[in-house]
């Protein structure tokens, strides 16, 4: 799960991280208000959407009066706002956060995240701050501090000290670096958070260290211990079919193409992605009905993929294991009559009982197509959806 | 041979009185694996479908000789049951269960170091031996006894190459399924690395997905040690980028763990890579000289 910049910033000074004096807004007036409470000779404006690359787009800017701070409040709020991040449609931007201004003396990156590779939390930072860590990654990976912290030892004062003075900090701000990092990694820990990271993270005129940007991502896994987090979520930054899918417990992700998709498993359903592709179509979704399917779920399922007015045919590909092909061909029978569903749907089955299944569907004299294979299915699907593109 | 489980596994059930762990282990006792414990706490004593149901592993481990583990219990609760079958000393733990906190991994994943104990998973279909041991949640009935091992992330595109390698008359040894989660106990290269000992297993099939460095990393293992044929497929080169495709771990980040790159490498080491999923049985087939009837 994301969250802005903003609640990230909450969290971090609730552990004890320091971040800029702020405020989230609505509203131009509400912009101006905080400004004038902030007193600093310039305040900033920032956008608060789920994507970076903020700055790039327009939607991070300086001012130095309230008065200015309202008017590019009113610019930027509502405004839709592209980024590299975002893709070209952009995102309409519903809040802002006012928060003063700094004197910047150095920028530099820290996040802490779940390192696959290694199976344990991993510090990283660099002096490079500002910068993607990605792109540092390619340039000059040699610029890239990593710590690996031992889970049950926890993040130690000697790793926040090497990593000081590996990002060249003097021994005064190397101090102030130690409960620096033991908060942001208790932060990371204590909500399971997947990343925390600070990009910049600025050492200020006066020596001490602030968090200028926050970026928090969470574990969806692990969501069902922080019900507090739960309420951080903005619905406005998702697709509103996914949001729905979600309600339903389904794993969706929408895509741009046409052929929708109702997959048994995650694997398979990449897979089916990609043949029909291989097919010369495109798929309008990605969905995970989950290893039972049940015709609860096929139903919910129709029901969302029929509300993406781009599908022009629906390829079920399901591989009955435990789960009956004729039940599944009962539960699909059902849901498309209830629904009236008037989309061509193409079912590919296979596994157990997948005669009796396919039977059934024949019998429905329902608009279904059999798919004799995966590849028969794909193909089927694309060219009922209107050929390939 | 097989590689991990035969017929002299003998496995313990942890969650055996719920309601997945019941209906799986008497799947598990139905295909011929020997259950010989279930594990759950405050049902000690008693019998569950006439398997003997015991406090804790440690316990269960001790009155049957048990060497293998299946768990069967909320994702809450799953990092607890495989640490406590890794204190019990079992060699082998698989489990099922979807939907583990990575963080809870982490720490799973270091006292699995040094210990005696191999996990497969989590959030994964299990390990069959076909026609000799079954510890997880695939149909049984698909599979056929043969030489081929299979490897995978994923749960029914397994049971898709399965299939479509028992359609074609071709037998498999052992089928393993890692699980699709960040952090996951038995990896493509340890499965790599077994497959390549056991004398019974000819040729390696293994099904990758988008996201880490799994399969590169065992194709690197690939390309200087093995010479079975290996047949590889990756899900999700449609898959858009910085979204999580169902599972946990299938995330392309930062640019990396892209079906592309893993096509590449797995093709640099020698393996025979399919872009259809369609294709997998086929191209197996033809890679051990099976001539195949189309």
């Amino acid at each position: 799960m994301k969250i802005h910049e903003y609640q990230a910033k909450e969290i971090f000074r609730r552990f004890g991280v320091p971040t800029p004096r702020g405020e989230m807004v609505t509203s131009a007036e509400d912009a101006r208000k905080v400004a004038q409470k902030l007193g600093t000779p310039v305040v900033v404006v920032k956008a608060q959407i789920h994507a970076g690359g903020r700055g790039k787009g327009g939607g991070v800017k300086l001012a130095r009066s309230a008065e200015e701070a309202a008017q590019l409040a009113s610019k930027i709020l509502g405004m839709n706002l592209v980024t590299p991040q975002t893709g070209p449609g952009g995102r309409i931007v519903r809040r802002l956060l006012i928060e003063e201004g700094l004197d910047i003396k150095r920028e530099l990156y820290l996040s802490v995240l779940v390192d696959r590779a290694v199976e344990a939390p991993v510090i990283m930072a660099s002096a490079a701050g500002g910068m993607e860590i990605e792109e540092v990654a390619r340039e000059n990976p040699a610029a890239i501090l990593r710590e690996r912290i031992h889970p049950a030892v926890g993040l130690q004062p000697y790793v926040a000290r090497k990593l000081a003075f590996g990002l060249g900090l003097t021994a005064e701000q190397a101090q102030h670096a130690v409960p620096f990092l033991q908060s942001l990694y208790r932060a990371f820990i204590e909500t399971d958070a997947s990343l925390a990271e600070i990009n910049p993270l600025v050492v200020t005129g006066d020596g001490r260290l602030i968090a200028l940007d926050a970026k928090m991502n969470f574990d969806d896994n692990a969501l069902y211990r922080h019900k507090d987090l739960l309420e951080l979520r903005d619905l406005d930054e998702e697709d509103p079919l996914e949001v729905e899918a979600s309600n339903y417990k389904l794993n969706y992700i929408k895509l741009d193409g046409n052929v929708g998709c109702m997959v048994n498993g995650a694997g398979l359903a990449m897979a089916t992605m990609d043949i029909i592709k291989l097919a010369g179509g495109s798929p309008a979704n990605f969905l995970d009905v989950g290893g039972g399917a049940s015709a609860e779920q096929v139903k919910n399922a129709f029901k969302i993929l029929t509300s993406d007015k781009s599908v022009r045919s629906v390829f079920i590909n399901i591989f009955g294991g435990i789960l009956r092909c004729d039940v599944l061909a009962t539960g699909v029978v059902a849901a498309a009559r209830e629904l009236q569903l008037k989309l061509p749907v193409i079912v590919r089955m296979e596994g157990t009982n997948v005669e009796q299944g396919r039977q059934i569907l024949r019998d429905s004299k329902l608009n279904f197509t059999i798919g004799e294979n995966m590849k028969d299915g794909a193909e089927k699907a694309v060219r009922l959806a209107g050929g390939a593109r | 041979m097989s590689v991990l489980v035969n017929e002299q596994t003998r496995v313990i059930v942890q969650g055996l009185t719920g309601r997945e762990g019941s209906f799986h282990a008497s799947q598990m006792i139905a295909y011929g694996t020997n259950v010989v414990a279930g594990v759950t706490p405050g049902k000690g004593g008693t019998l569950h479908n006439e398997v003997p149901v015991f406090n804790t592993v440690s316990e269960a481990a001790r009155q049957t000789s048990a060497n293998a583990s299946a768990i069967f219990v909320p994702p809450p609760f799953a990092a607890d049951a495989i640490l406590e079958s890794i204190d019990a000393g079992l060699p082998l733990v698989v489990c099922i269960t979807e939907g583990v906190p990575t963080l809870d991994m982490v720490r799973v994943a270091a006292a699995l170091r040094g210990s005696q104990t191999r996990l497969i998973g989590p959030n994964c279909p299990g390990i069959i031996s076909p026609g000799k041991c079954k510890i997880g949640i695939m149909p049984g009935q698909i599979h056929r006894q043969g030489h081929v091992g299979v490897v995978s992330r994923s749960g029914t595109l397994t049971y898709e190459a399965v299939g479509q390698l028992t359609h074609l008359g071709i037998g498999q040894s052992t089928c393993i399924g890692i699980g699709g989660d960040p952090i996951i106990g038995t990896s493509f290269l340890d499965s790599i690395k077994l497959f390549n000992d056991d004398p019974d297993t000819h040729a390696i099939i293994m099904i990758g997905e988008i996201g880490g460095n799994a399969e590169q990393q065992a194709a690197e293992y690939i390309r200087a040690h093995v010479r079975k044929p290996v047949v590889g497929f990756v899900a999700g080169q449609t898959a858009p980028p910085g979204r999580r495709m169902g599972h946990a771990g299938a995330i392309i980040s930062g640019g990396t763990g892209t079906a592309k790159e893993k096509y590449e490498v797995m093709a640099a080491a020698g393996i025979r890579t399919v872009q259809s999923p369609a294709d997998i049985g086929q191209t197996l087939a033809a890679a051990i000289g099976k001539s195949v009837a189309r």
